[in-house]
């Protein structure tokens, strides 16, 4: 049996008829065609499906879709609207803060929710809130340099 | 995942019933339940969601009891003022789980009702002899959990709330597992309001258990080296390829010497 739902993704107001197993993750990807969402393990333990759930970041392949009933989610393509890169998009192409890219949405994702509840984070800070993020290429040290570097931009 | 139906519930009366008549699983913030349904460990014919139930959400005092509402996660527990100004312990520990990620969907109830043998929450629940609430009866922590997740929890009965008492002194202290960043030995040490001390020791055997010997020993001296001379026995602990029941046994003096440390 379908359930309706009705949310907001990246500000826009969509519904839809879903199989209730139906996983966030493969709603954004699939219903919506937002493909910035990664699949990674499936297993909730690499954060490449991070998006935001009422502004918290959450791991879209352990959620299902009808848990954000009536929700706002944010994905990687709602933070540039316009074709302007995030100030933390920005950072991370200056630091080179990626390799393959793969985890790349999901460090985004969690970088600006780790920002929010952690402002002015130092480094110790930055690698034990971004525990829930992996990244195969190992590349750390500069996805860390990128969010110290986009959370001073923000800041500004 | 196998096929599932889902209901919202908009009281703890009806997500009762709903639980009654379908035989379905209550859900909470999932991130164990539908982990383990994608895995196929689990399925439920019926889910209930619990989350728009407004009366198991926030944080309270009640006289001298913090009182957390069954759906409050594990972020807003951490963030809490209220859970830092009268059990800090409780915040350090809501923030030492799992990732943020989970602590922004996981929540305080589901993680008890569920009662993974390396959950937190069971080792704070049983050693500052807290009341867990559900919505039918009172349930005193030493009642509530009865083995490998196994609880007193009735098929259709729901936690709604946790009421702990304010301690004199409380602190955890866990050895997370390198990789799953799971307990493999956590210990929750608290000196009670009327002076009793309680130890209790998640992730080292099938479900939560209180550290007697240990107890004994810090209720005579209340010392990190005190509880660190204690020999814990080994038999009943889990071995497995992570560390044997002889190194967890280990493990769980030392990991309660240094809650005794961190109670300051």
């Amino acid at each position: 049996m379908g359930i309706q739902i009705a949310m907001t993704v990246n500000g826009k107001a969509v519904d839809a008829d879903v199989d209730p197993r139906t996983l966030l993750v493969d709603f954004l990807r699939i219903n919506l065609g937002l493909t910035g969402t990664h699949v990674g393990c499936d297993t909730a333990q690499c954060g490449a499906c991070t998006v935001h759930l009422n502004g918290r970041a959450i791991k879209a392949c352990n959620v299902l879709a009808v848990q954000a009933q009536g929700a706002a989610i944010v994905t990687i393509e709602g933070l540039s609207p316009d074709g302007v890169l995030h100030p933390m998009q920005a950072a991370f192409k200056d630091c080179h803060g990626l390799q393959c890219g793969f985890c790349t949405p999901g460090m985004v994702m969690s970088a600006l929710d780790l920002v929010e509840r952690h402002p002015g984070a130092d480094e110790a800070t930055i690698r034990e809130q971004l525990e829930g993020n992996l990244c195969r290429c190992t590349g750390y040290q500069n996805i860390v340099r990128a969010v110290q570097q986009g959370a001073a931009a923000m800041a500004k | 995942m196998y096929e599932v139906e889902y209901k919202q519930a908009k009281t703890v009366a009806d997500a009762a019933a709903l639980l009654a008549k379908t035989g379905g699983k209550p859900l909470a913030g999932g991130q164990s339940l539908i982990a383990a349904m994608k895995l196929r460990l689990a399925q439920p014919g019926t889910l209930v969601d619990l989350s728009g139930i407004a009366d198991l959400h926030g944080i309270r005092r009640e006289g001298d009891a913090l009182v957390i509402g069954a759906m409050t996660r594990h972020a807003g527990i951490a963030s809490s003022t209220e859970v830092k100004r009268a059990i800090p312990a409780l915040a350090a520990l809501a923030e030492g789980i799992g990732d943020r990620q989970v602590r922004n969907m996981g929540t305080i109830g589901g993680a008890l009702a569920n009662n993974d043998p390396a959950a937190d929450w069971p080792a704070a629940v049983l050693a500052l002899n807290a009341t867990v609430v559900t919505g039918k009866r009172r349930l005193a922590a030493g009642d509530f959990f009865k083995g490998m997740y196994e609880t007193a929890l009735a098929a259709d009965e729901i936690i709604t709330a946790v009421s702990f008492p304010s301690p004199k002194k409380a602190a955890y202290v866990k050895f997370p597992n390198p990789a799953s960043r799971f307990a493999l030995v956590g210990v929750f040490v608290a000196q009670l309001a009327d002076g009793s001390v309680r130890v209790a020791v998640t992730g080292a055997a099938p479900a939560v258990f209180r550290a007697t010997g240990i107890e004994a020993a810090l209720a005579k001296s209340f010392t990190a080296d005190a509880a660190k001379a204690v020999k814990v026995d080994a038999s009943g602990l889990n071995t497995d390829l992570h560390a044997t029941a002889a190194y967890r046994a280990h493990l769980v003096s030392v990991m309660a010497s240094r809650a005794v440390a961190a109670c300051g």
